[in-house]
C-alpha cells in the first residue's frame, strides 16, 4: 500500500503541472480575411459575434490576441482546431 | 472580364466565366498544395509553441491529422471542379456551381491556396490590402491576382454562411 500512496502523490503533482493555465494565442497574418477570422472564433469557441470581432480586431491591430486560457489539453485541442482553419495559433504558458 | 455570382437553391453559381477564370478556378487545389515550397509548407503546417520538444510532438501527431483534413477538403474541391458547364460555343461563357454542402471545404481550400501563394511569393501586407495588381505581367502578378480572386470567392461564401 505504501507504493500506492507514492503513486497517488505522483498523480497529484502531475495534475498540478497540467493545471497550470495555458493561453491560446492567435497571431496576425496579412492573408486571412477579417470576416473569416471572426467566423472561426465564433465556431471554435462559441463566442458571440461581438466578442469574436473584438479578438479579431486585437489580432489585426496588436498582432496577437489571447483567445482562450485554461488547462493544457483543451488548449492544445483549440490550437489544433484553429490551425485546421489555417489561423496562426500557438500555445503559451499564462503569465 | 466578368464573373457573375448568384445564390441558387443548391449553392453558389459562378457564370459568364471566360477561360482565364476557368483556369484560375482549376488552379485552386494545385495552388493549395504546399509541397513545392518550404515557406508554404511552414505556413500551412505551423508549430504550436516555442519548445522544440513539444514542436517535434506536434509535427509527429498533429500535422498528419491536419494533412488528412486538408487533403480530404482538397479532394472534394477537385471533384467539384470537374463539373464546369460550357453554356455556348464561345469560350467566355462557362458556368460552375459550388454546392452548399461543400462551402466549408471550399473556404478551407481557398484559404490554403491564398496562404500558400502568399508564402511562396512573399506578398507583403500592403499588397494584400490593395485591390490586386493593376496589370498582370509576371507570374508574381498573376499569383497576387489569384490571391485576390480567391479572397473574393471566400467573401461570397462567408456572406452566405453568415445568412
Amino acid at each position: 500500500m505504501g507504493n500506492g500512496e507514492t503513486t497517488v502523490e505522483k498523480e497529484s503533482s502531475t495534475e498540478t503541472a497540467l493545471d497550470i493555465p495555458w493561453n491560446v494565442v492567435v497571431h496576425n497574418d496579412p492573408v486571412n480575411l477579417m470576416t473569416y477570422v471572426t467566423m472561426v472564433f465564433q465556431r471554435v469557441f462559441g463566442y458571440s459575434k461581438d466578442r469574436a470581432q473584438k479578438h479579431m480586431l486585437e489580432v489585426h491591430q496588436k498582432g496577437r490576441s489571447i483567445v482562450w486560457t485554461g488547462v493544457r489539453e483543451p488548449a492544445e485541442s483549440y490550437v489544433e482546431q484553429l490551425q485546421a482553419y489555417l489561423l496562426l495559433a500557438t500555445l503559451e504558458k499564462a503569465q | 472580364m466578368t464573373v457573375e455570382v448568384t445564390r441558387t437553391d443548391d449553392g453558389l453559381r459562378l457564370a459568364r466565366l471566360d477561360l482565364f477564370f476557368v483556369e484560375l478556378l482549376r488552379q485552386i487545389p494545385v495552388s493549395a498544395d504546399p509541397a513545392d515550397s518550404d515557406a508554404a509548407r511552414e505556413r500551412i503546417y505551423p508549430v504550436a509553441t516555442t519548445d522544440p520538444e513539444a514542436n517535434e510532438d506536434w509535427r509527429a501527431y498533429v500535422h498528419p491529422e491536419l494533412k488528412q483534413f486538408f487533403t480530404t477538403a482538397s479532394d472534394m474541391v477537385r471533384v467539384d471542379l470537374e463539373k464546369f458547364e460550357q453554356l455556348d460555343d464561345t469560350n467566355d461563357n462557362w458556368a460552375f456551381e459550388i454546392p452548399a454542402e461543400h462551402f466549408d471545404q471550399w473556404l478551407n481550400v481557398l484559404n490554403q491556396a491564398r496562404l500558400a501563394l502568399a508564402a511562396r511569393f512573399e506578398f507583403q501586407e500592403k499588397e494584400m490590402g490593395q485591390n490586386g495588381p493593376r496589370t498582370i505581367e509576371t507570374v508574381r502578378d498573376l499569383s497576387l491576382f489569384q490571391v485576390h480572386f480567391y479572397g473574393f470567392l471566400q467573401e461570397c461564401l462567408l456572406q452566405d454562411l453568415a445568412g
